[in-house]
């Protein structure tokens, strides 16, 4: 980590020495990008925006629900995401399919953090029934313990599926298993999917599996 | 009697009437897959598909490139479409980085997504004939296939992995004349296509084999979340074109196919109305784009993306096409997950192929879109 960061600031110390040595010259560099079209400008930062009211309206009804067994944020128009511990994921999910009107999974993906030893698993929940919701994904996330050493199916890395409540996370579950060795419990097929049977190695799609030469 | 076994072979007890298929892994017409399939005499009492075999973890690879870099590899899962898998991977990385997108270069993004989803609508036609043994059916849209792949090689310079469109508009603007070029070849078509309706979908052939067969209801096809071409063939009027457009679709004059059968039939029958659907798209879009102008928005030099999350999709030749990027202060993605239409209608396979005729899988298996190396990443 510490020769990662090391690279990241060089570039901007030669700059500092270079806008010093010929500070000149330095408009007319800017200058020249303006018209090339190139913006120099900062990062856009994540800044709080007013929720719109549909959206405030949904979170609202989640929240006065669950109460602070969860948390809601607002990313962007139309995405809402619902943080919550895995024990209560099940009836998070129930809730939302029932009363929300969320009806399919589109994806189930894990985001595998080392550095706080968890892995977190995103569920994007879409809607084909209710024609208010066509335009929304409703990101719901969990996190779970994550192993140094991964034994998937017998270690701590487990949660309960939500394939009782959204049919279609069948084959995206199954993917997550194999890829982060996240196990769950009541899924009635935690075998193997896209990788090979004699696959031997730790679940590949985590930090600490580093692609061959890189 | 029976000789004995060496140590740690074990011989299957063999059922007296089911019998096991594999279908596959080599395949003839797309990449390569196996169907595990269990039959009583000729009908289909299981099927458990085993795909995999064209796994190159191309999300893996996105988070060692940067923003810029992923471009050509994010394209490789579906050559045939590789301006709609690149788009909401585009439109992501825009809303990540906040660059916004010059008008000329929404309508060309359009224009290279709707002649790129002939291409792939043409060659899924073509390998539709091939599996129902219509060698003509094989012949005209791999033929017809030509023109599109003409007008986005000038486009781009590239016949099938363009790289055209990037997180900020396009790679280049369109070469001169383009326009007259377009409008003419997509006229020809639209009389070219009205053909297909006589020697394939009003051929008995076609009809005796996938009218009536596999059949999915419109609450299946909801609970079981399928997207694209065989949502809109069991009746659910749901295209992200329409429900949630993006750039400028919203502006252009067209309409959602939908059929209510829910069997084969219809939905073989929908991509080919989709090509008549995408031809006013880009008739529409050569009159209403402007013509001259900027084409893309610069990027900065190794932009970085902020600790942020998104998830954009678009309608691509074969449903809903989603990227989820997680970014954190770095060059590089955090974690990219693509999500796709093939994957997520795999889920069809053993439901709609239980108890059918041995016969009709192959429509069953093609007429679901599924394209292997897509569903694999």
């Amino acid at each position: 980590m510490g020769s990662e960061t090391e690279k990241d600031e060089q570039p901007s110390e030669t700059a500092a020495i270079s806008e010093d040595a010929e500070s000149v010259s330095k408009d007319e560099t800017k200058k020249s990008h303006e018209e090339q079209g190139i913006d120099f400008s900062p990062d856009s930062s994540v800044h709080p925006k007013p929720i719109p009211e549909f959206e405030k309206s949904i979170s609202d009804k989640i929240a006065s629900k669950f109460g602070s067994k969860i948390n809601v944020d607002y990313v962007r128009s139309s995405r809402i995401r619902i943080s919550t511990k895995k024990e209560d994921i099940l009836d998070v999910a129930f809730f939302i399919r029932d009363e929300l009107g969320y009806d399919h999974a589109e994806s189930v993906s894990g985001v595998d953090y080392p550095d706080s030893k968890e892995i977190e698993v995103v569920y994007h929940l879409g809607s084909y029934t209710d024609d208010k919701l066509a335009t929304h994904v409703l990101t719901l996330a969990t996190r779970v313990p994550r192993e140094e050493i991964p034994n998937p199916g017998k270690d701590s890395t487990r949660m309960t599926s939500l394939r009782e409540v959204f049919y279609s996370v069948e084959f995206h579950e199954r993917e997550c298993f194999e890829m982060f060795g996240v196990y769950f419990e009541g899924h009635p097929d935690n075998r193997r999917l896209l990788l090979p049977e004699d696959w031997a190695d730790i679940p590949p799609f985590r930090k600490d599996f580093k692609i061959k030469g890189r | 009697m029976t000789t004995p076994l060496p140590p740690g072979i074990q011989l299957e007890k063999v059922d007296d009437r089911i019998m096991t298929l594999n279908v596959g892994p080599q395949h003839p017409g797309s990449g390569h897959m196996r169907l595990i399939i269990k039959v009583d005499g000729d009908y289909i009492v299981s099927c458990d598909p085993d795909p995999g075999y064209v796994h190159r973890g191309e999300e893996k690879m996105a988070e060692y490139r940067n923003y810029v870099q992923n471009i050509p590899h994010l394209e490789r899962p579906v050559i045939h479409d590789s301006c709609n898998i690149l788009y909401p991977y585009c439109l992501a990385v825009e809303e990540l980085l906040g660059i916004e997108v010059p008008e000329r270069a929404k309508y060309i993004r359009v224009i290279a997504s709707e002649l790129n989803r002939c291409v792939y609508t043409l060659y899924w036609l073509a390998i539709y004939g091939i599996f129902l043994g219509h060698s003509t059916m094989f012949m005209w849209p791999a033929g017809d296939r030509e023109l599109f792949i003409d007008l986005l090689e000038a486009m781009s310079g590239a016949r099938v992995t363009h790289a055209y469109l990037v997180p900020g508009g396009i790679r280049n603007d369109l070469p001169a004349n383009f326009e007259e070029r377009c409008l003419r070849q997509v006229d020809y078509f639209e009389k070219r296509l009205k053909e297909y309706q006589a020697i394939f979908y009003k051929n008995p052939l076609l009809i005796s084999r996938t009218e009536g067969t596999g059949i999915l209801s419109r609450t299946d096809a909801i609970r079981l979340g399928t997207t694209g071409s065989v949502l809109r063939a069991s009746g659910v009027d749901f295209d992200l074109r329409k429900k949630e457009p993006y750039d400028v679709y919203e502006n252009l004059d067209f309409e959602t196919v939908v059929r209510k059968e829910g069997d084969s039939y219809a939905r073989s029958y929908i991509p080919y109305l989709e090509m008549f659907e995408s031809c006013r798209i880009i008739k529409d879009a050569i009159r209403k784009m402007p013509k001259s102008g900027s084409v893309r928005t610069k990027l900065k030099p190794n932009p970085k993306g902020g600790n942020d999350e998104v998830y954009k999709r678009v309608e691509s030749g074969r449903g809903s096409l989603g990227y989820y990027i997680v970014s954190n202060n770095r060059p590089e993605p955090y974690r990219v997950k693509i999500s796709v239409g093939s994957f997520r209608n795999l889920i069809c396979m053993p439901y709609l192929l239980k108890g059918e005729l041995l016969g009709n899988m192959p429509s069953v298996y093609w007429g679901l879109n599924y394209w292997p190396v897509e569903a694999d990443r």
